[in-house]
């Protein structure tokens, strides 16, 4: 009933306030957000609604960018934009990749 | 299209706990404040939610309520407030 973001007037804890810089990732999917919306595929209010639709484990142990990615990759899928064998194969080549980089 | 509630005048937040993206916290339903102003009518960000247009759009408010009707344990004074945005359609006159 109370979702993962809903969290008005509940035990939180200690709010972080130090800035921090972003990482290259986080621009790119930066980036990436902002032009899906150019490109009229999303809206913020969608983004929003896919973010809160993760659950309550899932939200709390993403960072904030790491939500939007998996916001945005479910909500891409969804509208047939691409395939998760699309993105499976991708995520396989990068991993390989990164891999071959590290040895 | 007219507001429908005017400035002064008592409200009940909707106790309703319906899916999909909701910007009335969970904490303030139920509740009664007052209207203190329109700002005007905006898309709708629960159809807009699910890649709709957002049209027709929605009058939204800002609401006044007291803390100590929001928190039942609320240690501060009894005259502080808190303003929230609210969507008509979350509004039910409570008078």
């Amino acid at each position: 009933m109370r979702g993962p973001h809903d969290v008005g007037g509940l035990e939180a804890g200690p709010v972080e306030t130090e800035a921090h810089p972003l990482t290259f990732w986080e621009k790119q999917i930066d980036a990436v957000n902002a032009l899906l919306s150019q490109k009229g595929l999303k809206r913020t209010d969608e983004n929003r609604r896919y973010v809160e639709m993760l659950g309550h484990d899932a939200y709390n142990c993403l960072n904030y960018y790491e939500r939007w990615t998996a916001s945005l990759s479910r909500m891409m899928i969804d509208k047939g934009v691409l395939t998760q064998d699309e993105l499976d194969a991708k995520i396989a080549e990068i991993k390989a990749r990164l891999g071959a980089d590290a040895a | 299209m007219a507001e429908r509630f005017s400035p002064g005048e008592t409200v009940r937040i909707r106790e309703a706990y319906p899916p999909g993206h909701i910007r009335t916290p969970v904490y303030v339903r139920g509740k009664v404040g007052v209207v203190t102003r329109p700002f005007g009518r905006f898309r709708n960000p629960e159809t807009l939610a699910i890649g709709r247009d957002g049209y027709p759009e929605k009058m939204l408010y800002e609401v006044r309520f007291l803390q100590k009707d929001l928190w039942p344990d609320y240690r501060g004074s009894g005259s502080d407030t808190l303003l929230l945005d609210i969507y008509e359609h979350w509004l039910e006159r409570a008078s």
